[in-house]
């Protein structure tokens, strides 16, 4: 199997109906996929570990939530923990903060997208998906500027459509696709270097 | 250290003019408060902000207070003020006099919090709370007492889940928009500034709190301010940390024992 290796980090970012879709994109990773995977699902404050315990349950890779400092690491994907945001530090480090909510959300996607692509820049690939809000918006902006890849699911396939439209909308989304192809896509990225898809 | 050169060099100024000492604040969060201030402020570039508070004292105390205020809640993280109450109450029950210290407490609500619930175990009475923040602004709203009235809903429901032995509204009055918490709470609490990144050891403590603080600083600071904690403490004091935070990266780690793991409560052993 031909394994991507153009991207240091991928991050997506989805709201309400982001479960079955990440279901849907995580079953296909091996345990040793070679690209960090963060993930920023919208969730409730109340919720500890849930979704990371139903995902490792179909998922072969490994799926965690991610703690403050930790060292990004190959082979797992990580989750942002209900009500705190995920920032990216430099060092390849994660960090938390409690700072106010932005896009009214704690995680928000634009948090994550926009420290992220000042990390990895072209070597990032930021995904959209499902949600009924429009956060990770400007995040893709961001990572489109500073030379990363950026995708949207392909709206008419998502429970709700409101975020990837946001996000294609600001005209800095380079493919919008289903879910088999954006799992397709994490495995052989170099199929889809062509540029724009729609 | 802040690998920006642009922000490093803003940061080391600012060290150099005022004191201030940021240059060990995890880089990801204080560049985002910093972006978020020039934004709010119509601030073009790190060298008009640096123009703007370098050489005005009074946009530098603006600057300070809008980027240090950190978000807090009342018993925000419900399970921890259970465990306190089941963990720690009945130990601190054997000190004739108990002194508290809540470490970067923001506009109060944790302090209101502790004190509802030490006067529901009998403690408040025989307690000093000493509750301190970097920001003054903050500290002020802390000392007044006051918070929205939209909060209450989710603020009782937290208090119910915290074990509250009371109706939550025999704390506090409301008035308009604002609530307005019950003074008596307030009469064993001092509130004083104290920068965790730069001052010393003021007293010695039964208990310590400092949640979601520590999560804004890099390692090497987490680990100097957890030595301060532990020179702050009696011995088998108590250390109370935000959920998410730890003693991994402490060089006192091994004086500390878990006393609830899954809600960050440390005693001093050695």
């Amino acid at each position: 199997m031909q394994i991507n290796n153009a991207y240091d980090a991928i991050v997506i970012g989805t709201s309400a109906g982001g479960l079955y879709a990440l279901m849907h994109i995580l079953q296909q990773l091996p345990a040793d996929y070679p690209v960090p995977v963060i993930v920023v699902q919208h969730r409730s404050k109340d919720e500890r570990a849930l979704l990371e315990e139903v995902l490792q349950q179909k998922c072969d890779i490994r799926i965690k939530q991610a703690d403050e400092k930790e060292p990004i690491q190959p082979g797992i994907v990580y989750f942002a923990p209900p009500d705190y945001h995920l920032l990216i530090e430099s060092n390849g480090t994660f960090s938390l903060s409690f700072d106010a909510p932005v896009n009214y959300a704690r995680p928000s996607i634009d948090v994550l997208f926009e420290t992220a692509a000042e990390v990895f820049k072209q070597r990032l690939l930021g995904i959209i998906l499902t949600g009924a809000n429009s956060d990770g918006a400007s995040g893709i902006k961001k990572i489109s500027l500073l030379g990363g890849a950026t995708i949207a699911q392909q709206p008419e396939t998502a429970d709700y459509p409101e975020m990837p439209r946001a996000a294609i909308n600001t005209g800095y989304v380079q493919h919008i696709l289903d879910p088999d192809a954006i799992g397709d896509f994490l495995l052989h990225p170099e199929n889809k270097n062509d540029g724009k898809t729609g | 250290m802040i690998v920006n050169e642009e922000f490093r060099q803003f940061l080391e100024s600012v060290r150099f003019v005022y004191g201030y000492d940021f240059t060990e604040y995890a880089e990801a969060s204080v560049v985002r408060r910093i972006r978020a201030f020039m934004e709010s402020n119509k601030v073009g570039s790190l060298k008009d902000l640096g123009i703007m508070v370098l050489k005005d004292e009074t946009a530098f105390e603006h600057f300070i207070q809008e980027i240090t205020v950190n978000v807090t809640e009342m018993f925000r993280d419900p399970l921890f003020y259970k465990s306190l109450r089941k963990n720690v109450v009945n130990r601190l029950a054997t000190y004739p006099f108990i002194k508290v210290w809540i470490a970067g407490c923001s506009t109060g609500e944790e302090v209101y919090s502790l004190a509802i619930l030490f006067r529901e175990e009998g403690l408040l009475d025989r307690t000093v709370i000493y509750a301190t923040d970097i920001n003054q602004d903050a500290l002020q709203k802390a000392k007044e007492g006051i918070c929205s009235i939209q909060s209450m809903k989710n603020y009782t429901e937290n208090y119910l889940k915290a074990g509250g032995k009371n109706s939550f509204s025999d704390y506090y009055k409301a008035k308009y928009n604002s609530v307005l918490w019950d003074k008596s709470l307030r009469q064993n609490i001092v509130f004083s500034v104290h920068n965790l990144a730069m001052d010393k050891s003021f007293n010695e403590f039964q208990l310590i709190l400092c949640r979601n603080v520590l999560i804004y600083f890099n390692q090497s600071l987490q680990s100097k301010v957890i030595t301060l904690f532990y020179e702050s403490l009696c011995p088998f004091g108590f250390l109370g940390l935000g959920n998410k935070e730890s003693l991994l990266f402490a060089e006192k780690q091994r004086s500390f024992e878990e006393i609830d793991k899954k809600e960050k409560i440390f005693m001093k052993v050695k």
